[in-house]
């Protein structure tokens, strides 16, 4: 055993700093009040008081940090997007990402792994081309590619899929990555705090308190708040929090499922998604699987699963990959997802004035989330939204002027 | 929830029906705002709740409403539409 662990069993305080300041009480005022404490409620946090000087800051978060969304995706970090919107957006989150483990000083386990988008169909060619061409057009690595080269990537592929869907080229993106998607919430939550920032978990907020169109306080069960800024980052959850401003939105939720098996030893590199089969998968650093599909068909608000995703997830992979038919499932999950009509989220400022949304996220919002906390910080900091964020506002709908992100995860295209 | 009850053709499977969103009031397009055209076609109730939405029995292309717990995905009640007299 070592020593550094023996030490801490043997004492009676803990020898190492918690992760986290535990506070007992909520204070009765803070600047700004974020609901969320995921990964984007803490980096908005995060950057709040490294950037802007503002640290007067609480975080609530009903359950644990990082325990929505933020815990239940499947990791994966690109750029490769099809609206110009949407691929500038993302490609600041890439960057921001590869700096982050030094940033907070903790080992997120970014691994560049390079990402397929793999075409059956000529339609779906033809898309590749076109997001392949909007991306280098922002200067962003990605091409289209023949089977040959997925066949390099991943030797273990059936190239013709059982024969029914067989796979004519793919969109390929040399910085997809995975990360660990713990550690973001953690390190972030960690860097807030120890610039002054209070987290408070198992805190729920029962509703906001609105006078005259502006935020005056937040209700919790753990008493008010009052506060001019109230920041909304609860993927799955959006709605609810919308009702108690009175606040209109397309926001419909749908579970998404993932499923993870036993693990193996290493074989997959790359990270492969293909929209006509409805699978993406990619190997985790401790050998397991891990497998996303698309949304569940109808909208539901819980985080329940079921047994006929994992039957048709399990079809679909082996087409992809026969030999994994003695592989077992080892656990499966899902996640509530924030659907917007247009597949961009919506952020930035809204009607009532002091209440900011950083919402409708679906399935695409972990990867953005370091750009989310550094563009809703700038937005809530100086009541302006920031550039990067002018086409994904509210009002877009109001204005018939949708976005139209076709490239976003696990939509059918 | 497995089996949805098809008000024609009794309990079936649910992987035979499709959803179709909740049953919406739409308002006269040749008369009302754009405001409040945009906000039939674009906003939606997301809170949970009890729902009353469109589901089609695919195989029959049998269009009727059901009842649903959105919360606990319950199905509560499923019948044919009738136009309100």
């Amino acid at each position: 055993m070592p020593w550094r662990l023996l030490r801490f069993a043997l004492s009676d305080k803990h020898p190492e700093p918690r992760m986290f300041t535990r506070h007992d009480q909520l204070k009765p005022a803070y600047d700004v009040v974020i609901i969320g404490g995921g990964g984007h409620g803490l980096a908005a946090a995060y950057y709040l008081a490294r950037d802007h000087g503002i640290t007067n800051v609480c975080v609530l978060e009903k359950g644990y940090l990082g325990g929505g969304n933020t815990g239940r995706n499947t990791t994966i970090i690109r750029s490769n997007y099809l609206t110009p919107e949407g691929v500038k957006f993302y490609d600041e989150s890439v960057r921001l990402w590869q700096d982050l483990s030094t940033d907070f000083d903790l080992n997120l386990f970014y691994s560049n792994r390079g990402h397929f988008t793999l075409a059956h169909t000529d339609a779906a060619l033809r898309t590749s081309r076109w997001r392949a061409e909007v991306n280098k057009h922002f200067g962003i690595e990605s091409e289209v590619v023949g089977p040959e080269v997925v066949k390099k990537a991943a030797p273990m592929i059936d190239l013709s899929c059982g024969g029914h869907a067989p796979i004519l080229g793919a969109l390929y993106h040399a910085p997809g990555a995975v990360a660990r998607h713990d550690a973001v919430a953690w390190g972030y939550g960690r860097g807030a705090d120890m610039r002054g920032v209070e987290i408070h978990q198992r805190t729920e907020v029962l509703g906001i308190d609105v006078a005259g169109g502006k935020v005056t306080g937040v209700q919790t069960n753990r008493g008010r708040i009052a506060t001019n800024k109230v920041l909304c980052a609860v993927a799955g959850s959006t709605p609810r929090l919308l009702d108690m401003v009175g606040i209109r939105s397309p926001i419909t939720i749908h579970p998404l499922q993932a499923m993870v098996s036993e693990p193996v030893k290493p074989w997959l590199d790359p990270i492969l998604v293909s929209g006509s089969l409805h699978v993406y998968i990619s190997q985790s650093a401790r050998g397991e699987l891990i497998m996303g599909a698309s949304l569940d068909p109808y909208e539901v608000q819980s985080t329940r699963s079921t047994l006929d995703f994992p039957e048709g997830l399990s079809a679909h992979m082996l087409d992809m990959f026969p030999f994994l038919s003695n592989v077992k499932v080892m656990r499966q999950w899902a996640g509530m997802a924030d659907m917007t009509p247009d597949f961009a989220p919506i952020m930035g400022r809204t009607p009532v004035e002091g209440f900011y949304l950083d919402g409708g996220w679906g399935t695409w919002g972990f990867k953005a989330t370091p750009v989310c906390g550094k563009t809703m910080s700038y937005t809530v900091a100086n009541d302006r939204n920031h550039e990067l964020i002018t086409g994904f506002t509210l009002d877009r709908f109001r204005n018939f002027e949708l976005t139209g992100e076709k490239g976003a995860a696990s939509v059918g295209h | 929830m497995k089996i949805m009850t098809c008000p024609v053709n009794g309990p079936r499977a649910i992987s035979e029906f499709s959803y179709g969103g909740e049953i919406r009031t739409m308002p006269d397009p040749a008369t009302c705002s754009d405001d409040a055209w945009a906000d039939y076609i674009f906003n939606r109730n997301g809170s949970p709740g009890v729902k009353c939405e469109w589901w089609c029995h695919t195989p029959s292309n049998t269009w009727f409403v059901a009842e649903r717990d959105t919360a606990r995905d319950v199905i509560l009640r499923t019948y044919l539409y009738t136009v309100a007299s």
